[in-house]
C-alpha cells in the first residue's frame, strides 16, 4: 500500500469506530423509547401512523408474536414486490418500456430483497422500470433493513429483561427504525452522493455519440444460438463498429444510500457500486463503505448501552474488527502480489483486472471486505478477477456466516449466538453451567443459537453437493474446474447467508440457481430469525445471575480471543474441504503446482 | 477418617477390567447405544466400512483389503472404547450396589399395632411394609425398612450404610431419630413407624443411583449433546459434500478418482467429536462414583453440577466451622478467690459432666493446674436439667455447681447467699463479648468464679473459606448464637457473613433472598427444622445422623456427616463439567491435524497440487487415512483415565483458569493429534 492507501484506510477506520457510539447510543435511546434530538418532529408522525394503522405502541408481544408479526410483514411485503415484478410492464415511470420479469426471476428477486439479500440475477438498467425501482425495490431495502435491526433489539431485550416473556412491539421498532435511524441518515447521505455526482432523475436513457468510434470483432451464432465455425473449425465473425453509446438514467441517489446502509446491496445498475453513477469518487467510495459498517458496528455499542454494560459491545466490536482487518490484509496482500503467470509476461505485478482504477487497490479491497463480511452484496470491483486467495478472503467472510459487522440486526443477532457457543465451552472449561449477560444457557438457548449459526452453512454444504452434480448448475460456469467450482460455492453461500453479492462469472438466471437459491435465501433468513426469537423468549423468561469471581468475564480479552478462535475453527472445519477443492486448489495451480517454488 | 464400605478398587483393576469389558460388548446393541447418537452414528459407519470390507475381499471395491478392513476394525474399535470407558465407570458402582443388596435380602419385620414396646407382634417380610406401618425391633436385629423412631432408644450399628462401624444412637423425639433400613439395632428396642415403601428406600435409592440404572442425563449434559450432535450432524454433510464436488473435480479435471465411500466414512468418523461423546457417560458417573467414595451419595446427577456452580455457602456454625463442643479455655476468679479454688471447685463440679464441655473443664483443670479427682462413692450426682439450667455433685455436704450466670445467682441467693461478686457481671459480660460462653461456679453459695467456654474454631477453616472466596463463594454462617457471640466467630473464623439467632423461618428467608438476587446457594443441615430451608437450597447437603425429613428434604446425603464435605462437592461439581468443556474443546481441536491427514490423501489423485497440505509428510494416503482413524480411536482409552478421574481443580480466578486450560486442552488438542498420527503413520510404514 502506498502512503495515501495507508492514511485513507487508517483514517476509515478511525472515523467507524468513532461514531460508533453516538450512533449506537442513538440507537438504544430509540430502542428504548427515551427523548432524542428527533423527538419534536418524528414524535408526532409516530403517532399519527399508530393511529391509522390502529397499533397500541403499549401493546407488548412475546416472541411467538413478535416472530409472528414479523413474518406477517414480510409475507406481505413479498407479495407486493412479486405482483408489482410481474406487472411493471403496466405501471408506470417506465421510460425504457422494459417487460414484466419471469415468474422465477420474479420469485427469487422478490423474496432477495425481502429477506435483504438483494441477490441479483437480473440486469437493473435492462430489467427494472423506475416505478419498480423506487417504491418495490427502495422501499424494501428500507424495510428488510428495519425487520433485521428489530430483531436484533428484540434479543437484547431478551438479555435485559428479567423473568417476563414481553419482547416489545414488533410495529413500534420497525416504525422508529425506519423514521429515526433508517431515513434520516438515508437523506442525508444521499444528498452527500448526489454532491460526488450521483444522479436523481427520471428521464429516458441518452444515447450519446461515442468521440471515438470503436470495433469489435462479434462471433456469427446460428439459429440455435451455436457459434458458427468455418471449415478450419475457427469461429465466424463480423466486425461491428459502434458509434454511439446508450446511457442509462434514473433515481439512483435514493437507493444508493439504503443500499449500503442497511447492508442491502441491491445496485440499481448491474455493475453496481463500481458504475460511476453509483459511486463516482473515492470520497463517494469512502462514504458508502462507512455506511455498509456503520449500522452492524453501532449496533454492538446499542447492545452495550442496553444491558448496561458497555465494555460487552466493545468486546463484539473488536472481535469483528480483528477479523475483517485480517482479513483486509491478507486480500490486500494476495492482489498486491498479483498473478505470477501474469507477471511472467511482463504486464503488471498487482492485480488490477475486475478493479476500478479511480478507487484503487485498497478502496477496492477495503469495499470486498466490508461487503462480504457484513450481509451488504454491493460490489465495487469484480470478485471473480481476485486472485484465489484474494478470492477466498470475501468468500470466507460470507461463510462464516456473516458476523464480521454482518447484515444490519443479523449480524449482531448471529454474533450472539456464536458468543453463546463459546460461553458454553469456556464455562464448561471453567467449571460453571455456562451463563452470558447473567442468563443461564441450558439445552433451549443451545438449539437455538445452534440453529442460528449453523443454518446457512447446512444450506451451503447440501446445495453445493446437489449443485456440482446437477448439469444446469455446473453448465452455469464461466471457468469450469477448480475456479468454476468458487463460483457456485461463493454463488449458494451468498444467497444462503443473504449476502446478495455475485463472484459474477455464473449465469444465475437459471431454474436451478432461481428455484434453489429463493429457497436458500429464505431458509437462510428466516429460520435463524424465528430461532433467535424464540431464544430472546426464553432468555427473558430467565432470571438474572449477578457476576461472582468464579464467573467468567466476557467482556476481556481472553473472551473475545476465545470467541474468535470459535468463530474461525466452526468456519474452517465446516468449509475446508470445500475451499480446498475451490480457491486453494486454484492458488496452488496458478503458483506453479506442487512443489511450490520458494517464494521470492 | 471414616472407613468406607469396602476398599474402593482401582478403576483399572483386573476384575472390574473383565466386566467392563463384557457390558462394553453388550452396550453395542443399538437399542441402548442410541443414548449416545454420536456413537450411534460411528456404529452405523463402521457398518458401512464392513460393507466396503466385503466389497474389497470380493473384488468389487478396488480399494486394498487391508486398507478397508483396518479402517473397519479401528472404527469399530473407536466404538468399543467408548462402552467399555462408561462400562469401566459404571463398574466400581456396580459392585458396591451388589453389596449393598446382600444386606437387604430377607430381612423380615415385626409388625405391631401399637407403639408400645411389649404389644404383640405378627412376623411379615421386610418386602409387605407400606408407610406407616409400626414394626418393633429388638436388639441384635436388623431394621427392615426406612423409618422414624417414635418409641425407646437404641443402638444403631449403621456400617452397612455409612461404613462407620461404631455404633450410633438412635432415639425418639429430636434430630436423632430417622433408622435405615438393612441397619441393625446392638441394644435395646424400639418401635418404628416405616416412611417408606418397598424399593423406595434409601437403600433401594442408593442402590439404584449407584448401579446407574436411573441415572438422567442432567440439563447440561443434553445441552452439550446437543452441541456435540449439532457438530457431528455438520461433519456429516461435509463429507457428504465432499463426494459431489470431487466428483464434479474429476470431470472438469479429467483425471483421478472420486473420494470413495471408505474414506469418506473414515473423514467422517475423524471429524465428528468422537473424543468427547465417547467419554461423556463416563465422565458423569464417574463424578458421582468419586463422591461415593468420599462416602457422599448424590441423589442426581443435577445437584452435583449445581453444587459447581454455587456462590453462596450457609454452614451450620457447629461443627462446621468450630468443632462441635465449645472446649475449657480459662478459669477466671471474682469475689477474691484464686485460680487454683476456683480450679478445683470448676473441676469438682464438672466431675461427673459426661458431656464434652465437662470433660474440657476435667482436661484443663488437669493440663493448667495439675489437678486431679476420682469421683468419691458417696457423691451425689446432680445431673443438667431445662428447669434449673445448671449441674454438679454433692460431696460429703459441700454443693459444687456451675451453669448459667443468671440460674447460678439464682441459685446461691436461695442457699443464703448475701452477696454477690461485684466483679461477676463484668467478668460474664467480657466473656460473652469475646464470643465465648461463660459458666459460673460456686461451691455452695459462695460463687468462685467463671469457666470461659469457648466454641473453637476448627483449625485451617480460614484457609479453606479463602479458598472458596477465590472461587467467587462466599460464606455463610448460621447459628442459634445471639449476635455478639456470632459476630466473635464469624471474624475469627474469617465468614464473610453470619446469621444469628436463625430460626426455621429466618433461614428459608435467607435463602429465598439469595436466589433471588440469582445465587446458587447450598446448605449443610440434619435438624428437622432445617427441611424446610434445605429443601429451598440448590443444593442441600444432609448428614446421614440427620432426621428422615432433613434427609429427604436434600438431594445429596453426608454419610459421615461431616459437613465440610461440602467443599468437596463443590470441587467433584466443578471437575465434572471442566472435564466435559476440557474435552469438548480438545476433541475439535484435533480435527484441524486430521484434516490436514486425511484431505490431501483423498483429493490427491484429483489435485497432485494438494499435496503441499500432507504437511506431516505422510508416507501414502491409505496409511494417512488409517493413521488418522487409529489415532482417533486410540485418544479414546488414553483419556479414559482423565475422565475418570476428572480434570484437576485448582482454585483461581476463571480467566486464569480459562487460559490455563485453553493452553493445555486447545493448543494441546491442536498439537497432539500433529504427533500421534506422524508416529502411527511411522509405525504403519515400518509394519506394511
Amino acid at each position: 500500500m502506498n502512503t495515501s492507501e495507508w492514511l485513507q484506510t487508517i483514517l476509515f477506520f478511525v472515523v467507524l469506530v468513532a461514531l460508533v457510539k453516538p450512533l449506537g447510543g442513538f440507537m438504544a435511546k430509540v430502542f428504548q423509547g427515551e427523548h432524542t434530538f428527533l423527538s419534536p418532529v418524528l414524535v408526532p408522525c409516530e403517532k399519527l401512523l399508530y393511529r391509522i394503522s390502529g397499533v397500541n405502541p403499549e401493546d407488548e408481544m412475546g416472541w411467538k408474536r413478535y416472530a409472528g408479526s414479523m413474518l406477517l410483514f414480510n409475507l406481505v411485503l413479498f407479495f407486493g414486490l412479486f405482483a408489482m415484478l410481474m406487472s411493471q410492464h403496466l405501471l408506470p415511470l417506465n421510460p425504457q418500456k422494459v417487460p414484466a420479469f419471469t415468474w422465477q426471476l420474479a420469485l427469487n428477486t422478490a423474496v432477495s430483497f425481502t429477506t435483504n439479500t438483494n441477490w441479483q440475477a437480473y440486469v437493473g438498467e435492462q430489467a427494472v422500470s423506475y416505478f419498480t425501482q423506487m417504491v418495490g425495490l427502495t422501499v424494501h431495502n428500507f424495510v428488510s433493513a428495519a425487520t433485521g435491526i428489530v430483531i436484533a433489539i428484540a434479543v437484547i431485550r431478551g438479555f435485559v429483561r428479567r423473568k417476563t416473556s414481553m419482547l416489545g412491539n414488533f410495529w413500534v421498532d420497525t416504525t422508529r427504525c425506519t423514521l429515526y435511524i433508517l431515513l434520516p441518515i438515508s437523506i442525508i447521505l444521499s444528498l452527500a452522493l448526489i454532491s460526488q455526482g450521483v444522479i436523481q432523475n427520471f428521464s429516458a436513457y441518452k444515447t450519446v455519440p461515442l468521440i471515438q468510434a470503436t470495433n469489435y470483432d462479434k462471433p456469427k451464432i446460428d439459429d440455435k444460438g451455436n457459434p458458427i465455425k468455418d471449415a478450419a473449425d475457427k469461429a465466424v465473425t463480423e466486425n461491428i463498429i459502434v458509434k454511439e453509446v446508450s446511457i442509462p438514467m434514473g433515481p439512483v441517489a435514493s437507493q444508493e444510500a439504503i443500499k449500503e446502509l442497511g447492508t442491502n446491496g441491491g445496485g440499481f445498475f448491474n455493475a453496481n457500486s463500481a458504475h460511476p453513477f453509483e459511486n463516482p469518487t473515492p470520497f463517494s467510495n469512502f462514504i458508502e463503505i462507512m455506511l455498509i459498517l456503520l449500522i452492524p458496528g453501532a449496533l454492538t455499542c446499542t447492545f452495550g448501552v442496553m444491558v448496561g454494560n458497555s465494555r460487552q459491545g466493545w468486546m463484539l466490536l473488536g472481535v469483528m474488527l480483528f477479523i475483517l482487518i485480517a482479513s483486509f490484509g491478507v486480500l490486500q496482500w494476495a492482489e498486491s502480489s498479483g498473478n505470477p503467470l501474469v507477471a511472467k509476461l511482463g504486464v503488471q505485478s498487482i492485480n488490477m483486472e475486475g478493479k476500478e482504477v479511480r478507487f484503487g487497490m485498497a478502496g477496492s479491497n477495503l469495499f470486498t471486505v466490508a461487503t462480504t463480511g457484513t450481509s451488504c452484496g454491493a460490489v465495487n470491483s469484480m470478485h471473480d478477477s481476485l486472485t484465489p486467495i484474494g478470492g477466498m478472503m470475501p468468500l470466507s467472510l460470507i461463510l462464516l456466516g456473516e458476523i464480521i459487522f454482518g447484515g444490519v440486526g443479523s449480524g449482531l443477532y448471529t454474533m450472539l449466538s456464536f458468543a453463546i457457543i463459546a460461553v458454553f465451552v469456556s464455562g464448561l472449561m471453567i467449571g460453571r453451567t455456562p451463563e452470558y449477560l447473567g442468563k443461564k444457557i441450558e439445552v433451549r438457548e443451545m438449539w437455538m443459537s445452534i440453529l442460528v449459526i449453523l443454518t446457512a452453512g447446512v444450506t451451503v454444504l447440501i446445495l453445493s453437493g446437489i449443485a456440482m452434480i446437477t448439469p444446469q448448475a455446473t453448465a452455469s460456469m464461466a471457468n469450469p474446474g477448480a475456479h468454476g467450482l468458487s463460483e457456485v460455492l461463493y454463488a449458494l453461500a451468498s444467497m444462503a447467508n443473504n449476502n446478495g453479492s455475485a463472484f459474477a462469472g455464473l449465469n444465475a438466471n437459471v431454474n436451478f440457481y432461481n428455484l434453489f437459491g429463493s429457497m436458500a435465501m429464505t431458509i437462510g433468513r428466516y429460520v435463524p430469525a424465528i430461532a433467535v426469537l424464540a431464544m430472546a423468549g426464553s432468555l427473558a423468561e430467565k432470571k438474572y445471575i449477578p457476576p461472582s469471581l468464579g464467573t467468567l468475564p466476557t467482556d476481556k480479552a481472553p473472551f473475545a480471543l476465545w470467541l474468535t478462535l470459535v468463530i474461525l475453527i466452526v468456519g474452517a472445519l465446516t468449509f475446508f474441504p470445500a475451499l480446498a477443492l475451490g480457491p486453494i486448489v486454484e492458488h496452488l495451480q496458478m503458483m506453479g503446482a506442487y512443489p511450490l517454488p520458494a517464494s521470492p | 477418617m471414616s472407613k468406607h464400605i469396602q476398599q474402593p478398587k482401582s478403576a483399572f483393576d483386573a476384575e472390574l477390567m473383565k466386566g467392563a469389558l463384557i457390558d462394553s460388548l453388550k452396550k453395542l446393541d443399538p437399542r441402548t447405544l442410541w443414548r449416545n447418537p454420536v456413537m450411534l452414528c460411528v456404529e452405523i459407519a463402521s457398518v458401512i466400512t464392513l460393507v466396503t470390507f466385503v466389497m474389497s475381499l470380493t473384488g468389487t471395491n478396488t480399494e486394498p483389503a487391508w486398507f478397508t478392513g483396518s479402517v473397519t476394525a479401528w472404527l469399530w474399535l473407536t466404538v468399543i472404547f467408548s462402552t467399555f470407558a462408561e462400562a469401566l465407570a459404571e463398574g466400581r458402582g456396580k459392585a458396591r450396589a451388589a453389596s449393598l443388596r446382600k444386606s437387604r435380602t430377607d430381612i423380615t419385620a415385626k409388625l405391631v399395632t401399637k407403639p408400645e414396646l411389649k404389644s404383640n407382634f405378627t412376623t411379615v417380610g421386610a418386602s409387605q411394609l407400606r408407610k406407616g406401618d409400626l414394626i418393633l425391633i429388638e436388639a441384635g436385629e436388623m431394621i427392615a425398612g426406612d423409618g422414624d423412631v417414635v418409641t425407646g432408644a437404641a443402638l444403631v450399628n449403621e456400617s452397612a450404610v455409612t461404613g462407620e462401624s461404631a455404633p450410633v444412637i438412635r432415639e425418639s423425639g429430636g434430630d436423632r431419630s430417622a433408622v435405615t433400613g438393612g441397619t441393625s439395632v446392638i441394644s435395646s428396642s424400639i418401635i418404628v413407624k416405616i416412611t417408606a415403601n418397598p424399593g423406595e428406600t434409601f437403600l433401594d435409592r442408593m442402590i439404584s443411583l449407584i448401579e446407574g440404572a436411573k441415572r438422567r442425563k442432567t440439563p447440561n449434559e443434553i445441552a452439550l449433546e446437543v452441541l456435540l450432535i449439532a457438530l457431528t450432524l455438520v461433519f456429516l454433510l461435509v463429507c457428504a459434500n465432499i463426494s459431489p464436488l470431487s466428483i464434479y473435480s474429476v470431470k472438469a479435471t479429467g483425471h483421478g478418482t472420486p473420494v470413495s465411500l471408505t474414506i469418506l466414512v473414515a473423514l467422517f468418523v475423524c471429524l465428528a467429536p468422537t473424543t468427547i461423546a465417547a467419554l461423556l457417560p463416563a465422565i458423569g458417573i464417574a463424578g458421582m462414583d468419586r463422591l461415593f467414595q468420599k462416602n457422599v451419595i448424590a441423589l442426581s446427577g443435577r445437584a452435583i453440577e449445581a453444587a459447581g456452580d454455587v456462590n453462596v455457602l450457609l454452614l451450620d456454625k457447629t461443627g462446621t466451622i468450630t468443632y462441635g463442643n465449645r472446649e475449657a479455655v480459662a478459669f477466671v476468679p471474682v469475689g477474691g478467690h484464686t485460680e487454683q479454688e476456683l480450679a478445683e471447685a470448676a473441676l469438682m463440679a464438672s466431675l461427673a459432666d459426661e458431656t464434652p464441655e465437662g470433660r474440657s473443664v476435667v482436661v484443663l483443670a488437669k493440663q493448667k493446674y495439675s489437678l486431679t479427682r476420682e469421683t468419691p462413692k458417696d457423691a451425689e450426682l446432680v445431673e443438667f436439667s431445662a428447669d434449673t439450667r445448671l449441674s454438679g455433685i454433692n460431696i460429703e455436704g459441700t454443693r459444687y455447681r456451675k451453669g448459667a450466670s443468671d440460674s447460678m445467682v439464682a441459685f446461691v441467693k436461695k442457699l443464703g447467699s448475701a452477696s454477690i461478686p461485684d466483679d461477676l457481671a463484668g467478668v460474664v459480660d467480657r466473656i460473652a463479648r469475646g464470643g465465648a460462653t461463660p459458666l459460673v461456679v460456686c461451691r455452695d453459695s459462695k460463687i468462685m468464679g467463671v469457666i470461659n467456654l469457648k466454641d473453637i474454631v476448627k483449625a485451617g477453616i480460614q484457609e479453606r473459606f479463602l479458598q472458596l472466596r477465590s472461587m467467587g463463594i462466599k460464606t455463610v454462617m448460621i447459628t442459634g448464637d445471639n449476635p455478639l457471640t456470632a459476630a466473635a466467630i464469624a471474624a475469627e473464623a474469617q465468614v464473610d457473613d453470619f446469621l444469628a439467632q436463625a430460626k426455621p423461618e429466618e433461614k428459608l428467608r435467607l435463602i429465598r433472598e439469595y436466589q433471588d438476587a440469582g445465587y446458587m446457594v447450598a446448605m449443610t443441615g440434619d435438624g428437622t427444622n432445617d427441611a424446610p430451608a434445605l429443601a429451598q437450597a440448590d443444593v442441600a447437603v444432609a448428614m446421614n445422623t440427620g432426621t428422615q425429613p432433613a434427609r429427604e428434604a436434600a438431594n445429596i446425603i453426608d454419610l459421615d456427616s461431616n459437613p465440610t464435605k461440602l467443599l468437596d462437592i463443590v470441587e467433584v461439581g466443578k471437575q465434572i463439567l471442566m472435564t466435559r468443556g476440557n474435552l469438548t474443546t480438545f476433541s475439535i481441536s484435533n480435527d484441524i491435524a486430521k484434516y490436514f491427514a486425511i484431505i490431501p490423501a483423498a483429493l490427491l489423485s484429483i489435485y497432485p497440487q494438494l499435496g503441499v497440505l500432507n504437511v506431516m509428510h505422510l508416507a501414502s494416503p491409505f496409511t494417512a487415512i488409517l493413521s488418522a482413524v487409529i489415532f482417533n480411536a486410540i485418544i479414546i482409552p488414553m483419556l479414559v483415565p482423565l475422565a475418570l478421574k476428572g480434570t484437576k481443580f485448582r482454585p483461581m480466578p476463571a480467566e486464569k483458569l480459562l487460559i490455563h486450560n485453553l493452553l493445555i486442552y486447545g493448543v494441546g488438542g491442536i498439537i497432539a493429534p500433529f504427533v500421534g498420527i506422524k508416529a502411527i503413520d511411522m509405525v504403519i510404514g515400518m509394519m506394511v
